[in-house]
């Protein structure tokens, strides 16, 4: 079997090319996944990249995205495969006259199969990645749907048999945390938590992914988010806020943040009033404030 | 595949023999390593070599620990196991007077940290300054080794913790002035005077930095540690409880801020067990006049049974927490599970005493910021009767007679205690009118069992009027509690 990828740089490399930033933790479990041929299951806070990676490395190995966004009520016949009843019917209305046991042997074939997006990730011929986005909003009893296929990547279908993988496709399983997992996914998967990165992380992850930042000011933004992740707040601004919060200063045309400017465009990084009233209290609410920036 | 090849950088032990030692550890601290995992680790390691230490270790955290509250447990484990290996990671034993035979195995200047040792202290002050200055993270490192040599005075075979080292180490560079030295410095060295915001943001830089020193300090030691006195030892010693396991009488500030993340999905467990008990739930009663009816198109015969629809119950909670001193630390922690359960059921209601009793379910109704609503339950809330010391007696008196209206057949009533009363009368009718009233009466104590019915605690006498009572030390306990619940 070929491998995705040669080494674990060549996985960082790849990546940062598709503009994913990966740190050692992110890059050797992917590479990983690709040797042991194992899912990845991707923990960790909102908005800090994770379905964001499956997309890049979906990209960087030309490999088509499949992805299965989780609810609650999400069943058999949206995750995995449905009877398409409705042309079972024409085909029994077509042939009146024939017999039976011949319609009966045909109306489940695979003519007649809707594939969904798991079935269709195993069926797939060409080199997919399969994206299983939240997997924490699935009732407990409904994570059993995935099981067989993260651990043998294939499908069993009563009338029809069990349909195998012909090619191991790269598996990713997203969660917020929300609720702990069972053990029989857990056990199944790599596990891989994608914390907020750190400052030097950040920073390039600014630089790289707004376009017309400069250093200073990538650098600020990354120190400033840094300074309130170390609040004690309901939600901490996440990556991809703190992007919006940097194209945001770079349309506004500003180069250098100071208290005031930081203050009036907080409501980006920030999602809850009292959030918002205690990071403009840490920051502004200093004696000194009423002086002019650079008196 | 050459698995039995690669031995150890001391030359002891193949990596395989390691490595199942290794997980044998990360079992024996409580993590849930099943023999799967255990095998995925082993091929994990053909693909990654252990060279490369940092990949190494996220191979193996990926294939063993699946919880990230688990993963400071295991990073303290794999730098027990693994510390000692690679050339950069080996103790630089040229301080150790103790061991002047090893010297001469040309153990000469290794990253910037050999050639410390006759610098003066002032001058190595300087150094750490500039260091923590410019942000050098290599010279930190190299820094902190020095550090460790000069002042932890580790004596090989020495029955003393890590800790003690670490104390020792940093009070002799006086980490404390730092911060505010290194603030003065770069307000020097600004071209014009910082704004407030700059200064904050240097601040947290620096401190930053000085956190990362100590780091290095730390894993300093605990590497010389493991050289010292060997892996197995080590392990023991440094093992700690998993934040499910930490005790929530004794729990330190930081081991409190795991627990309570932990509780949020702790409760959403319970609420999701809740609704499948009443979606799953068999059917209702039979309904007589349907069935009757639907038998009159069988002659009478009552062929078809009708049941009624299963009437779903919406849970009432009642929760009747101590917060007095003698479980302070309990109580903390008893005041976010209240939170996190009244996000979760409509019907909560929260009443907290200690020798008083009050109702605090305004206080938890619509908050974001759990922080306040404590503030409001320790300062607002009306607890206090006479002088401050439990008294459940009258608390419970207090509730029978302002709320025992509230109580319904539906009701399930929590108490939070440990059930020291303080020698006064007991009142345990009221419980048992109460367990009469509700649907169930549980009793979660905090202490542990062997305290039961000692000194003044009385839970046994309480606990003849609940339908259970529960010794609730950690998440462990509590989790399993929530399992018997539904």
């Amino acid at each position: 079997m070929s491998y995705r990828f040669e080494d674990v740089a060549s996985v960082r490399t790849m990546l940062a090319d598709a503009k994913y930033l990966a740190d050692e933790g992110i890059a050797g479990i992917v590479y990983l996944a690709d040797r042991l041929g194992k899912p990845i299951l991707v923990e960790g806070p909102a908005g800090t990249g994770k379905t964001e990676l499956a997309k890049c490395v979906a990209e960087v190995t030309g490999s088509r995205l499949i992805r299965l966004q989780c609810y609650e009520g999400l069943d058999e016949s949206k995750a995995l495969y449905e009877w398409n009843y409705k042309k079972q019917l024409l085909r029994i209305q077509t042939e009146k006259d024939s017999d039976w046991s011949e319609i009966e042997d045909d109306l489940f074939s695979e003519e007649f199969l809707l594939t969904r997006p798991l079935l269709e990730a195993i069926l797939a011929e060409d080199p997919v990645v399969l994206l299983v986005d939240e997997v924490d909003r699935l009732e407990i009893e409904t994570e059993a749907l995935l099981l067989e296929i993260l651990s043998e990547y294939q499908v069993s279908i009563p009338e029809l048999g069990t349909v195998v993988a012909t090619q191991v496709p790269l598996v990713f399983l997203t969660s917020n945390a929300t609720r702990e997992l069972s053990e029989a996914i857990k056990r199944r998967c790599l596990y891989l938590y994608i914390d907020y990165p750190n400052l030097e992380r950040e920073r390039q992850i600014v630089e790289s992914k707004v376009e017309g930042i400069n250093e200073n000011l990538a650098d600020q933004v990354a120190r400033i988010v840094r300074s309130i992740r170390q609040l004690d707040l309901k939600k901490h601004p996440s990556v991809s806020e703190t992007l919006d919060w940097a194209r945001t200063l770079v349309l506004l045309g500003i180069d250098k943040v100071d208290a005031q400017t930081a203050t009036e465009t907080v409501n980006i990084l920030l999602k809850y009033r009292t959030d918002i009233d205690k990071a403009v209290k840490e920051f502004a609410d200093n004696p000194d404030e009423l002086v002019p920036d650079g008196a | 595949m050459s698995l039995a090849e690669p031995t150890t950088h001391g030359g002891e032990k193949p990596l395989l023999d390691l490595l199942s030692d290794f997980i044998v550890e990360l079992r024996r601290a409580g993590l849930p390593v099943s023999l799967t995992e255990n095998l995925d680790a082993m091929e994990a390691v053909t693909h990654i070599p252990i060279e490369d230490r940092e990949a190494f270790k996220y191979a193996l955290g990926a294939t063993l620990v699946k919880n990230h509250a688990h993963w400071k447990a295991f990073e303290v484990v794999f730098e027990v196991y693994f510390s000692l290996r690679g050339p950069e990671y080996e103790v630089i034993r040229e301080g150790d007077d103790a061991a002047p035979g090893e010297n001469g195995e040309g153990q000469q200047p290794q990253g910037g940290g050999g050639g410390m040792q006759s610098l003066t202290p002032e001058q190595l002050a300087e150094m750490l300054f500039k260091a923590l200055m410019n942000g050098d993270a290599a010279m930190l490192a190299a820094l902190a080794r020095q550090a460790v040599t000069r002042f932890a005075g580790m004596e090989p075979g020495r029955p003393v913790g890590g800790t003690y080292y670490l104390y020792r180490t940093l009070r002799n560079l006086e980490l404390d002035d730092l911060l505010e030295q290194l603030m003065e410095a770069s307000r020097e060295e600004a071209p014009e005077d910082l704004t407030p915001l700059e200064e904050r943001l240097e601040r947290d830089e620096f401190s930053d930095r000085i956190e990362q020193l100590k780091r290095e300090i730390e894993a300093e030691i605990r590497r010389r540690l493991v050289a010292d006195r060997g892996i197995d030892a080590m392990a023991k010693t440094l093992r700690k409880p998993l934040p499910e396991d930490v005790d929530f009488m004794h729990a330190s500030r930081e081991e409190l801020a795991n627990v309570r993340k932990a509780i949020y999905p702790l409760t959403r467990k319970l609420a999701a067990r809740l609704a499948r008990k009443r979606r799953h739930g068999r059917k209702g009663a039979l309904d007589f006049r349907s069935t009757m009816r639907h038998s009159l198109s069988y002659g009478g015969v009552p062929a078809e049974l009708k049941f009624r629809y299963p009437r779903p119950s919406k849970p009432e909670i009642m929760v009747v927490a101590d917060i007095s001193g003698s479980v302070a630390a309990f109580a903390r922690f008893t005041l976010h599970l209240v939170y996190a359960i009244s996000n979760q059921f409509s019907k909560v209601r929260s009443y907290v005493f200690i020798d008083g009793l009050d109702e605090v379910t305004r206080f938890f109704d619509g908050v974001e910021d759990i922080g306040e609503a404590i503030h409001r339950v320790n300062t607002e809330a009306d607890v206090v009767w006479v002088d401050g010391h439990s008294d459940y007696g009258h608390a419970f008196g207090v509730f029978w007679e302002r709320f025992n209206r509230d109580i319904g057949p539906k009701t399930t009533v929590l108490v939070l205690g440990d059930a020291r009363n303080n020698y006064h009368a007991s009142q345990s009718w009221i419980l048992k009118e109460v367990q009469h009233k509700a649907r169930k009466v549980y009793w979660l104590n905090p202490e542990p069992r062997a305290y039961w019915d000692t000194g003044d605690s009385i839970v046994g006498e309480y606990g003849n009027h609940c339908d259970g009572v529960f010794e609730v030390r950690n998440l462990r306990q509590l989790e399993r509690f929530v399992e018997k619940l539904v």
